[in-house]
């Protein structure tokens, strides 16, 4: 269903019809039954985000579809990572943000005062550009989210990390030295650590920012098959300068500039036939 | 007008790689060369026919052996740059427009090719009355046809390509008519079989080049709005063609017809 999300109480008086930016098919034909069947995960309404007087964000409405990956794109400083970071409070962080508007995960909006910003950040993992595993043994970096939620038996612990590892694709390259320092894993391993941990804690969203790009070609393409993997029970929502791997990656594109979105569409109708000539002329490589 | 922050133009911005620029510009200058080759094939193979030329299929002939060269050099040159620079959007669509729109103008060559052979055979036959009149019409209609279209491309005109795929009907038309008349000379005198068969397959000839005029124009309607237009139906496309005439900025979608046979393309 694409219908709009359940209003929060108290914020209907204050809504006002506005323009919501969703996926459209990439022909009138295809894709449409897809479109319709897939629920929304995030909702983002009116989202403005100042640093101090200067305002990063303008007026974001879109509606991120489930167990979809939804790559964010546009030239540096357009907003994309400021809008990511949103996702599970990370600019909570940074002194002088003021965020107006709603983010709704599952139809809950994530900046209720009831809200428990740990708590979210479990259910909205993130993965950042340059691995960074814990100096600890490659068993502790998984079991590290796993032992917040108090003490658990071994068994179940070694359960869950082996199935993290898995479904990061780096058991097999592991199993036997579980024990031995994260920091002796290459780059490529480490990141996909850093997933596993991420995907220990089972959240419902990962955000991933910039994640392979400081990656070798090889490396690069083990974590984008993972991406492909993840996204039978993940949503998924990742930043890339690398446009070739947005394409390649994602089912949904949102092309950002100047901290506006200026579209959000199918990656196959966004690749090969953008609405928009800004949107246009950035992935056709002739923008400054 | 004028980008504020980057200073380039908007209307037709470049990219930014400069080599890139060249590299698309080459192929798409190749590609006019190759249809220039192919609109020369026509003249020369129509009048090779209509005046006994034998010289002038001999020319025609040898050109097709520089069109095939052509062909395989600017699919070298396509497949060069998609390897290179990965186009997307309007430089993907117009790669994929030159790849297919080569493939028609390399058949075009082969349907000259063919006239002009017609051509030898029919010099050693004694010419009709009506001295292949009918054939001169239908030439010239479809190589105003290609001549269009190969404008059409250079400027990426999207509404003069569909204006020329409308004129497709004019030609299947005047094919027709000329077929009958045709056989109307074969069952008033059965002695012209033989001359009549030639000529009948000439205008056979003409009339698929004006079919591959046609989807050519119908790449450029792609590469402009990716939109593909192709097996739609003719009252689809008129439709389509009308909308688009309203309105300039964005295009309206041609949805794949079911009450339409299919085209034969």
């Amino acid at each position: 269903m694409r219908s709009k999300t359940d209003i929060q109480p108290g914020e209907a008086k204050n809504t006002t019809p506005v323009s919501v930016a969703v996926p459209r098919p990439p022909t009138a034909a295809q894709n449409q039954t897809e479109r319709r069947d897939t629920p929304v995960c995030l909702e983002v309404k009116n989202l403005n985000l100042y640093y101090g007087d200067k305002q990063a964000l303008h007026d974001i409405n879109m509606q991120i579809p489930e167990r979809k990956v939804t790559a964010f794109i546009g030239p540096s400083g357009c907003g994309k990572s400021t809008l990511l970071r949103c996702f599970n409070r990370m600019n909570d962080l940074v002194d002088g943000v003021r965020i107006e508007g709603h983010i709704l995960l599952d139809g809950a909006d994530i900046h209720a005062p009831s809200v428990d910003v740990a708590s979210l950040r479990r259910h909205v993992g993130m993965v950042f550009q340059k691995p960074n595993p814990f100096p600890k043994s490659i068993y502790e970096n998984v079991a590290y989210g796993l032992r917040l939620k108090g003490p658990q038996p071994r068994r179940e612990l070694d359960e869950r990390v082996e199935r993290a590892l898995k479904s990061a694709a780096l058991w097999d390259e592991v199993k036997d030295r579980l024990d031995d320092s994260a920091m002796g894993l290459s780059g490529g391993q480490q990141q996909r650590l850093v997933i596993a941990r991420a995907v220990a804690v089972e959240p419902s969203v990962i955000l991933l920012d910039e994640p392979a790009s400081a990656l070798d070609p090889i490396s690069t393409l083990k974590i984008e098959e993972l991406i492909y993997e993840l996204k039978a029970d993940y949503t998924i929502l990742i930043v890339t300068h690398n446009m070739q791997q947005a394409a390649r990656v994602s089912d949904y594109t949102a092309f950002m500039y100047l901290g506006e979105l200026v579209e959000f569409d199918n990656t196959d109708q966004l690749f090969t036939n953008p609405r928009h000539k800004q949107t246009e002329d950035y992935i056709t490589g002739r923008y400054g | 007008m004028v980008d504020e922050r980057t200073g380039r133009s908007m209307e037709k911005p470049e990219h930014i790689s400069e080599q890139y620029d060249q590299e698309l510009d080459s192929i798409r200058s190749q590609v006019l060369a190759m249809g220039g080759i192919v609109e020369d094939q026509i003249r020369d193979a129509a009048l090779a026919l209509l005046d006994s030329n034998t010289l002038l299929a001999d020319g025609v002939v040898e050109a097709d052996i520089q069109v095939n060269t052509m062909e395989v050099q600017i699919d070298h040159a396509c497949t060069q740059l998609i390897a290179r620079r990965q186009p997307t959007a309007r430089d993907l669509r117009l790669v994929v427009s030159i790849l297919k729109t080569i493939t028609d103008l390399e058949r075009i060559g082969d349907e000259a090719e063919k006239i002009a052979k017609l051509s030898y055979e029919l010099a050693r036959l004694e010419p009709p009355a009506t001295r292949f009149i009918e054939i001169k019409h239908l030439s010239g209609h479809v190589r105003s046809m290609l001549h269009n279209a190969l404008n059409a491309f250079a400027r990426m005109d999207a509404q003069a390509a569909l204006k020329i795929i409308a004129e497709d009907k004019e030609v299947d038309r005047e094919y027709d008519a000329v077929m009958r008349q045709l056989m109307t000379i074969m069952m008033e005198d059965p002695r012209s079989i033989r001359r009549v068969l030639n000529t009948m397959w000439s205008a056979r000839a003409l009339e698929r080049i004006g079919d591959h005029a046609k989807n050519i124009c119908e790449y450029i309607v792609y590469s402009v709005h990716g939109t593909d237009i192709r097996h739609i139906g003719f009252e689809q496309k008129q439709r389509y063609a009308r909308a688009l005439e309203g309105q300039t900025t964005e295009a309206p979608d041609a949805e794949t017809s079911t009450d339409h046979p299919p085209e034969e393309t």
